[in-house]
């Protein structure tokens, strides 16, 4: 094969793994939140033992070696001969962690913490087998090893020395097999099944070609053979049954043993039918399902006389769970991997068409047609069509902020274990969509504010039961769409900003003086200020050289805006409010010199007409405008951009109060506004480079160019007398 | 010069196409291969605290397109723009930007033995754009290189 190909398997064998890793996490917090069924065990139990087949292909040994441990914990589970609850299921998150770990690791090379694999690998053997070993384990560090092997050892002798165990038992099965057509479609094969089977042992199987039509009538893609196979093996039926493993679902199955040579011809019956149960439970429960909720309407009576607070209760934790278990299953829609790039290209086409139909109406507008013409009605025709088709290209890069969020469970557990709290995470609205390229630079602001939400807003334990609270930290996490963003809570119920020691921390480094009067709101945002840190010694978690100050630039960059709500002893609420795609934005169109620019509508608070009684000289140059008893600088873009040497009067033109950077407010004086639009959003460095002042570019209906002001950089140029460019917009296109 | 001409010799035939263009009362060329398209002059876009030679930017089917005045650029007055004027959008690596000359006159096909090198003179203009010259019917055409007329600030992503 060539390497070329291989690289690729490699490639999508690492992105199955992330998808089979992101089951497995899921299925392991259902688990422990205690409403698992097997089929939530079954499901990860399959993604370990994906991972395992797949590092075994590309002989990543260290991979396999761990997820065999780890598989056969879950084999046990799966079983029901362990019980996955508390410290067990805290195991094999940790388990999955370290998987994860492992998988990264092979992928983008670097060092595995060999000595935390070891402990997990420990823990998960002591959980899957010899009480004994474990129990030594603990007792001590140097056994370790050989303790692994322990098993083997012993367990030799005892083949070697019984006879009866020198000729294991062996069982006779009768097995059909017949496929679904949909086993075809997921590209199995039984004459891979048969290669397995003769594995086990000596295999008879005999084709039944029965219902195989004419060939005119054939269905190419329908399934039409079946086999009755006879086996005699020295394994146990369980081996037997994993053979048909990764084809459950796919085919009609029916496994009996017949003529055991270990089990009386009575049990073989009661067996036979346990596994006939066993086979069948799901559409059971399914029918028990659908009778209780068709027969019983007293049910619904009985929720209908609960207390109020129960019916609002009810649905909302009903649908959602359901809704997942439908995701989660069967239901799950089919998919295709597309990538990226693509789906770019269309983006950009999209963005290129919407603009082309903008241009065409402005083009016969001002041809002087008529609007009730035929030409007028196609364009409207046009118009919603484009609309349909920009829609349902972000909805390709829409995704649901869920796999950001499943990220942050470990995120959670590691923070909680270094700083020695407990801490209880909650999701909420995962299944929230917004664009790819704004998930993707989400992850670094959430997990830095997670972190701090724990390292900063949670007390620890102690200190929270004496101040009556669970010892158990709450983080919540949600997301939801709210007038046409996303809005995402980083909530915590910890003790809160603690407002006078942030007031001092601020006056010690100089970032307010210590007769400012600050409201409490004024003192929570200094938090975000640059060179704030709370932390009185560097910790590991919060301390790395990243403070709130970042986080809020980071999501300003989105064109976001990030808010906290915080109450003494009760947590804090920080809010980020986000724009569902960075392709387009929403922004108010002005003019300033002749020239058409665009203001993020993000950073604008209001405009107002500015009255010359407000405007006040304030040193040589610059000017303020009075406004609500507040001095706010006032800014001329147009000077400031260098489209004027002289300053616009004031009176003249319209003021837009922004705030900027750190929150202060200033006015941007403009000499007109057009209105507000959206607009796809049109890289300036892709071609040219940056631009002072200036974060991107757009192309409006008459085809022209117009620049996206960076307000931030404008202000910020007014301030030091020199522009200098600050974070760009995220640039689309 | 000399890099000029191994890079004739790089090349299996020793004839090459050039376009030629007129800027204020001189004739320029410049290689074919790095012509996309040739188009007419519209309104540009001002960019702030940008070099004097940079016009502004124009819309080229979507793209944001960055134009060079080359008048500007090589040193001569600045043209008052008018509808005949034409802009010549080169690629250079990943970049396009849009030259903004006069008029494009013919395409040339020249032999590496018509290349003369560009006599010493003290025009800065000569010595940093012009990279040979071709005399041809009593005309002279300088040959400019693409990659030092266009915008030279942060022109690599910054990101």
């Amino acid at each position: 094969m060539a390497s070329s190909d291989m690289d690729a398997l490699r490639q999508i064998f690492f992105q199955e793994c992330e998808e089979q890793l992101a089951e497995l996490e899921s299925g392991l917090l259902e688990i422990e939140s205690g409403d698992a069924d097997s089929e939530i065990v079954n499901a990860v139990f399959r993604a370990v033992h994906s991972i395992k087949g797949g590092a075994g292909a590309f002989a990543i040994e260290n991979l396999v070696r761990f997820a065999h441990v780890f598989e056969t914990v879950l084999d046990e589970v799966r079983k029901g001969r362990l019980s996955a609850a508390g410290p067990v299921v805290e195991t094999l998150l940790r388990a999955a962690d370290v998987l994860a770990d492992l998988v990264r690791v092979a992928r983008d090379g670097g060092d595995v913490d060999e000595a935390r694999i070891r402990s997990v690998s420990d823990e998960l053997a002591a959980l899957s087998g010899a009480p004994a070993a474990a129990a030594e384990a603990d007792a001590s560090e140097d056994n370790l090893e050989d303790l692994d092997f322990k098993p083997v050892v012993v367990d030799l002798p005892v083949f070697d020395d019984a006879p009866i165990f020198a000729e294991p038992p062996v069982a006779e099965y009768s097995i059909t097999f017949k496929p679904h057509p949909s086993l075809y479609a997921n590209a199995n094969e039984p004459a891979v099944l048969m290669r397995e089977l003769e594995r086990l042992g000596e295999i008879t199987v005999v084709c039944d070609t029965a219902s195989v039509p004419p060939l005119t009538e054939l269905d190419p893609e329908a399934a039409y053979l079946s086999w009755s196979i006879e086996l005699k093996t020295t394994h146990g039926e369980e081996d037997v049954r994993a053979v048909f493993e990764f084809v459950d679902g796919d085919c009609d199955l029916t496994i009996v043993g017949a003529n055991s040579a270990v089990t009386d011809p009575g049990e073989d019956d009661i067996a036979a039918l346990l596994r006939r149960v066993r086979e069948e439970p799901v559409e059971l429960m399914e029918q028990v399902d659908t009778s209780l909720s068709d027969t019983t309407p007293d049910h619904q009576e009985l929720a209908l006389a609960g207390t109020p607070r129960d019916l609002q209760a009810a649905p909302l934790k009903a649908e959602p769970a359901k809704g997942d278990k439908g995701a989660a299953g069967e239901g799950t829609q089919p998919t295709i991997r597309v990538e990226l790039d693509r789906v770019d290209r269309l983006m950009n086409l999209v963005g290129e068409l919407v603009i082309n139909q903008a241009m065409l109406s402005q083009r016969l507008l001002e041809a002087g047609l008529a609007r009730s013409t035929e030409v007028s009605s196609g364009l409207d025709e046009f118009e919603q069509l484009t609309r349909d088709i920009q829609e349902g290209v972000m909805a390709i890069r829409a995704q649901p902020v869920k796999s950001v969020f499943q990220r942050m469970p470990r995120l959670v557990r590691e923070v909680a274990a270094a700083t020695s709290k407990k801490v209880r995470l909650v999701t909420e609205g995962e299944g929230t969509e917004v664009d790819k390229t704004v998930i993707e630079r989400l992850a670094d602001p959430l997990t830095h504010m997670i972190r701090n939400a724990i390292d900063h807003g949670l007390e620890k334990p102690e200190a929270r039961s004496a101040a009556g609270k669970r010892e158990e930290g709450l983080v919540r996490l949600s997301a939801a769409h709210r007038s046409g963003r996303i809005v995402i809570d980083i909530a915590d119920d910890g003790a809160g900003i603690n407002r006078p020691r942030v007031r001092a921390i601020a006056e010690e480094k100089g970032l307010i003086p210590p007769t400012a009067q600050l409201t409490d709101e004024e003192i929570d945002n200094l938090i975000f200020l640059p060179g704030f840190s709370t932390a009185s010694t560097i910790s590991d978690i919060s301390g790395r050289g990243v403070g709130m100050d970042v986080v809020k630039r980071s999501i300003q960059a989105l064109g976001g805006r990030v808010s906290i709500a915080s109450r003494p002893g009760e947590g804090s609420t920080f809010t980020l409010s986000l724009p569902l795609t960075l392709a387009v934005l929403y922004g108010m169109v002005v003019t300033v010199a002749d020239q058409t620019l665009v203001v993020p509508l993000t950073s604008i608070i209001e405009t107002l007409k500015p009255k010359l009684s407000d405007v006040h000289g304030f040193g040589g140059e610059s000017r303020v405008i009075a406004l609500r008893n507040n001095f706010i600088p006032l800014v001329d873009v147009g000077r400031e951009l260098g489209y004027r040497s002289q300053s616009a009067d004031p009176g003249a033109g319209v003021a837009i109060l922004v705030e900027s950077d750190g929150g202060a407010h200033s006015a941007l004086l403009v000499d007109a506004i057009q209105g507000q639009r959206q607009v796809v959003i049109k890289s300036l460095e892709a071609n040219y480079g940056r631009v002072p002042g200036i974060a991107a570019a757009t192309i409006l209906g008459d085809g022209r160019v117009a620049l996206i002001l960076d307000v931030d950089a404008v202000v910020a140029g007014s301030r030091n007398g020199s522009m200098s460019p600050e974070i760009p917009l995220a640039l689309a296109g | 010069m000399t890099a000029l001409a191994s890079l004739f010799e790089q090349k299996s035939g020793t004839a090459r196409e050039l376009i030629a263009f007129a800027v204020g009362k001189q004739e320029f060329c410049i290689d074919v291969m790095s012509v996309r398209e040739i188009r007419g002059w519209t309104p540009a876009t001002v960019l702030p605290h940008s070099q004097s030679f940079v016009r502004g930017v124009i819309n080229l089917r979507g793209a944001v397109l960055p134009i060079v005045d080359l008048a500007v650029r090589l040193g001569f007055p600045p043209a008052e723009v008018m509808g005949r004027h034409v802009i010549i959008v080169v690629q250079v690596g990943s970049q396009f930007v849009g030259l903004l000359v006069d008029a494009v006159s013919d395409i040339l096909s020249v032999s590496e033995s018509e290349v003369l090198p560009p006599p010493d003179v003290a025009s800065e203009m000569a010595k940093r754009f012009v990279c040979g010259l071709i005399a041809m019917e009593g005309r002279m055409l300088s040959i400019l290189s693409v990659d030092s007329v266009l915008p030279e600030q942060e022109r690599s992503d910054p990101q």
